[in-house]
């Protein structure tokens, strides 16, 4: 084969076409981007190197090992699903502040183009803030406490399944695993709340705990439906089932809505941010947490 | 859950100030209340007798950076009145204009902070939006925007600029139709009436032993107003109404604040027209003696908060021997403990919003 151009170097293959293709017959549209990329990458380093020495072996050993373009297409998938949702977040916290600003007459953002950046400004402010850990507080309590509550959401995004065959838990009883991940945040604010020694943070660790646990039975009982509707407890069969009949929110619809003022008083936003509570409260379970905490 | 006492303030985003309202809390609701008071004492009364009279009307100014006006207008009162000085009807208009200026901004930076207490935001910023208008009409005719130091002894600093009536009718005619798009942000949302109806409340008796004064009072249905009532610089020759409101909860207190924005503008605009009529020859000033005959003497006039009244007491030189404050928030916040008896730790913020703090005064 002859390789004159970068053309040659960089094919755009099918990734089901190749012979290291983990998914079976299914396609998977984010490995599909990683491989895409990939090929790229290697494509253009590989050109590169047989410029300078042409005829080499490292060229053919990066454009063409099947488990070394599946590893680094793999990588570069996860990369691009971590991309895709930091710049999704990012997108619509800037939304939502221009949308802000506009109601209420006043600059909203103003840090790079459209003040675009801002978000980035503002969590960079946040890193160089100090860290201070109230001497009265109990110690243990105050770093575990965020650091599972942080888990536990970071573990809940990690069960949604991303494509059909991209997955990370393929359990019977996944939706119930979900729920359990759900009802440890309610304990750990309330602990973190408590271990501050702090009198706002107790009271509103308390009101948290007792708005989130409150807001969890019509959630369980929109899940229930669900899952009843799909007949399994499994998210990917919930999802699948999906496919096949219709998007369970046109069915059920009356719980879709109960689900989105669910969603909001779990997230502790207006007008469901009493444990919060900024006017009485300072901030709530989280006045004695400093610095990017 | 045992009761417990939380201390909320000196620095926490309900005070607006440097104050502390203990609150003695079983579970979430409020047993008792202890206000405590004093961070922002400077001396201002002992500081007054080292100074000529003349020296004390800025000083007057700092009592309060949003009643900034009313409280050097006091002051010039009082000495006025131990002087035995009659003010010219153009003087007397000027301050009338001066002072409802500085109720409207100052009605308007309490809406702001009410919305902020309630969580609405949009509240806080459209109210502040509305508020330069009034800054910018204190700038021109006091150059300055909150420390007016504008009264004079004898009348006021120097008479309205060119253009001022017009800048001040364009203000006025475009706060009016703009107070009810902030009030439809209030009003209608039913989150803030079920936030402010029922709570706070205090009765007409309560209200009289208390010693409340201002929109406190009249939100529980007692119908006095210094200006109707106790008429000076000719408020009694304009035709205007005192709001009244019966309920006597924090929704009633902001209510009659509203209502006084409006009757605000009526003032200004009926002041501005027999502006109009009274020839520009009318001194705006009469010289004023250096020292004031011994006597004591007391002055009242109607804050923006409340009855705000100075004590002279004189003893023939040209310092006073004595200046007695009576600030309408210093005795306002004594009703502490009995508006927020039996509500939720939620409703403190609504409740002591509407008593609009201000520690300057308070302090003194």
């Amino acid at each position: 084969m002859a390789y004159n151009s970068i053309l040659d170097w960089v094919k755009f293959t099918d990734p089901m076409t190749s012979s290291g293709y983990p998914y079976g017959d299914v396609y998977n549209l984010p490995y599909d981007i990683g491989y895409k990329i990939w090929e790229l990458i290697s494509g253009l380093i590989a050109w590169l190197i047989d410029l300078i020495v042409p005829g080499n072996e490292v060229s053919t050993f990066l454009t063409e090992t099947p488990l070394l373009t599946n590893l680094l297409s793999i990588t570069l998938m996860v990369v691009v699903i971590f991309a895709v949702g930091f710049i999704v977040n990012l997108t619509m916290i800037w939304e939502e502040r221009k949308v802000l600003g506009r109601m209420m007459d006043r600059r909203a953002t103003r840090v790079g183009p459209l003040g675009y950046f801002q978000n980035l400004a503002d969590g960079l402010k946040t890193f160089l803030k100090e860290n201070i850990t109230p001497s009265s507080a109990d110690k243990k309590g105050y770093m575990w406490a965020l650091t599972i509550l942080i888990g536990t959401s970071v573990l809940l995004a990690f069960m949604i399944p991303l494509s059909g065959r991209w997955f990370i838990v393929d359990y019977r009883t996944g939706l119930l695993i979900l729920f359990g991940l759900f009802a440890i945040a309610p304990f750990m604010i309330l602990v973190a709340g408590w271990s501050q020694n702090n009198k706002y943070t107790l009271l509103g660790g308390m009101r948290a705990a007792a708005q989130m646990i409150s807001y969890e039975v019509p959630m369980l009982i929109i899940f229930a439906s669900v899952a009843l509707m799909a007949g399994s407890l499994n998210i990917n069969d919930i999802v699948n089932a999906q496919h096949e009949y219709m998007w369970y929110i046109i069915p059920q619809f009356l719980g879709f809505i109960v689900f989105i003022i669910a969603a909001i008083a779990e997230a502790e936003r207006i007008p469901f941010d009493l444990p919060e509570a900024e006017a009485e409260l300072v901030e709530g379970w989280q006045t004695e947490y400093s610095g990017m905490k | 859950m045992a009761d417990m006492w939380v201390t909320m303030g000196p620095q926490h985003p309900f005070s607006h100030g440097l104050w502390t309202l203990k609150v003695r809390v079983d579970g979430e609701v409020v047993k008792d209340a202890i206000p405590v008071i004093g961070y922002l004492h400077r001396g201002w009364e002992k500081e007054c007798e080292n100074r000529t009279y003349p020296l004390i009307i800025p000083m007057a100014d700092r009592l309060c950076y949003s009643a900034s006006m009313t409280w050097s207008h006091v002051y010039c009162k009082v000495v006025e009145e131990a002087m035995g000085i009659e003010l010219s009807d153009r003087a007397k208009y000027l301050r009338v204009v001066a002072d409802e200026i500085c109720r409207l901004q100052s009605h308007l930076m309490w809406l702001a902070a009410m919305g902020t207490d309630l969580g609405n935001l949009t509240v806080f910023l459209w109210a502040l939006r509305e508020r330069e208008f009034f800054l910018d009409l204190n700038v021109k005719l006091c150059g300055q925007r909150l420390t007016t130091n504008y009264p004079r002894l004898g009348g006021v600093r120097n008479d309205m600029p060119y253009f001022f009536e017009r800048d001040c009718m364009r203000a006025v005619n475009r706060f009016e139709k703009v107070l009810w798009e902030i009030i439809g942000l209030t009003d209608e949302s039913s989150i803030f009436l079920s936030r402010m109806r029922d709570v706070g409340v205090i009765s007409r008796k309560d209200a009289a032993n208390y010693g409340l004064t201002g929109p406190t009072m009249r939100g529980c249905g007692v119908d006095f107003d210094v200006r109707r009532d106790d008429p000076y610089c000719n408020y009694d020759l304009l035709d205007w109404e005192v709001p009244v409101c019966k309920e006597g909860d924090a929704y009633a207190r902001y209510k009659v604040r509203i209502e006084e924005m409006f009757q605000s503008c009526e003032i200004i605009r009926q002041a501005m027209a027999k502006l109009d009529s009274i020839p520009k020859t009318d001194p705006i000033r009469v010289k004023a003696p250096r020292n004031v005959p011994a006597g004591t003497h007391f002055a009242r006039v109607e804050d923006p908060r409340g009855e705000s009244l100075m004590y002279l007491v004189s003893d023939g030189t040209d310092r006073p021997y004595r200046l007695k404050v009576r600030s309408p928030i210093f005795v306002n916040v004594s009703a502490s403990k009995h508006l927020v008896q039996g509500v939720r730790i939620a409703d403190i913020p609504a409740i002591m919003g509407t008593i609009d703090m201000c520690l300057g005064e308070t302090d003194r």
